[in-house]
């Protein structure tokens, strides 16, 4: 959500976005998709598997496939989502963030919690911890990365995500509130993208010794 | 604190100003998120304690320094805050117990395992907190919210 220009959402939410009676009617908001609920805990089941059972396929799989998703899909929508999203109508940017919001509520947290765990684990495995290890120095600055995007996802990002999906499900939301707190995805869009590319740039290196 | 906010950008309807509780949460996070990396990049040997004990207690005093003037606060809308917080507290209890397990599982003992486990406990309360507060201090200052 890198340029959403979403400053401007609040008169939109409040005159154009079918809150009165001329505009379309406003998609109902379920902050938490239920129908996830089951995918997620079955990833998790797996994920808890893989790392009872040291399973080396399932360990794989779930730091490969959690880690590229997570990555491609922070990228994608920071650098390609939000530029197109920013010059949508503020009723289309409304309609499209009551769909699109609640859905990553449940992905990412999934797709962070599949990548570290099985990250970890593999690394224990592999003996990429162990201080001898030529990795070891690339996986501590990994560590610094995720420990940096953990803070900003889980202390400015999500809480920022659930109060927007509480305010547009009001009867009147107040555009002022939801301009403000997605201020913040622009904010630490820049920071997050750079965190990216170095995680890209340290997992392919430790990969490749 | 329910003095409006003079800081408040022109345009913007006023607030209450609240106390920096989401801040101080983030806050109490990195310490425990710094922590958490210091003893993970002692393993598999067993970590020194020092530096994770006091960043934890750090946290611990944030998180205690938080929850008082979370009690002193009158207009959040505590029925969001309640209701946001026990499903993100189930949920972070989860991820936290994924989590302990994962290092049960890898032979974590004694007292690195104590330290852990406290971090654990304050990561899974802080989460929770910032983001239940951030909720009810948007949803309180209007009325016809809801």
């Amino acid at each position: 959500m890198s340029d959403t220009r979403v400053d401007s959402l609040p008169a939109g939410f409040e005159a154009g976005a079918g809150l009165g009676t001329a505009g379309p009617p406003r998609p109902v908001i379920q902050i938490v998709p239920l129908k996830g609920l089951p995918i997620v805990a079955v990833v998790i089941g797996f994920l808890a598997a893989s790392i009872g059972f040291n399973w080396e396929w399932g360990l794989d799989f779930n730091h490969v496939a959690g880690g590229g998703l997570w990555t491609g899909i922070d990228l994608f929508v920071g650098l390609v989502v939000g530029p197109i999203l920013g010059r949508l109508s503020i009723p289309a940017r409304a309609e499209f963030s009551a769909k699109f919001m609640p859905k990553m509520v449940l992905v990412m947290p999934t797709l962070v919690a599949m990548t570290l765990a099985s990250g970890f684990q593999l690394a224990l495995n592999l003996g990429n911890l162990k201080a001898s290890n030529p990795n070891h120095a690339w996986l501590m600055v990994s560590f610094i990365v995720v420990g940096v995007m953990a803070v900003i996802a889980l202390g400015i990002l999500e809480p920022a995500n659930i109060a927007v999906l509480f305010e547009m499900r009001k009867p009147r939301p107040d555009g002022e509130v939801i301009g403000r707190l997605m201020k913040r995805f622009i904010y630490t869009a820049g920071i997050t993208g750079l965190m990216q590319i170095a995680t890209l740039v340290i997992m392919t290196r430790v990969a490749s010794r | 604190m329910s003095v409006s906010n003079p800081e408040a950008p022109a345009g913007v309807t006023s607030q209450p100003r609240f106390a920096p509780v989401a801040e101080l949460g983030a806050a109490a996070l990195v310490l425990v998120v710094a922590g958490g990396i210091y003893m993970a990049s002692y393993a598999p040997r067993r970590p020194p304690l020092t530096v994770p004990i006091c960043l934890a207690a750090a946290s611990g005093v944030l998180l205690a320094v938080n929850v008082v003037m979370l009690m002193r606060t009158r207009e959040l809308a505590w029925d969001k805050f309640f209701l946001v917080g026990r499903w993100t507290l189930l949920s972070y209890v989860i991820a936290a117990g994924l989590i302990e397990f994962a290092f049960v599982r890898d032979h974590t003992r004694g007292g690195p395992l104590v330290v852990l486990t406290a971090m654990l406990v304050l990561f899974a309360v802080n989460v929770p907190l910032i983001i239940s507060f951030t909720v009810a201090r948007f949803q309180s200052a209007r009325s016809d919210a809801t």
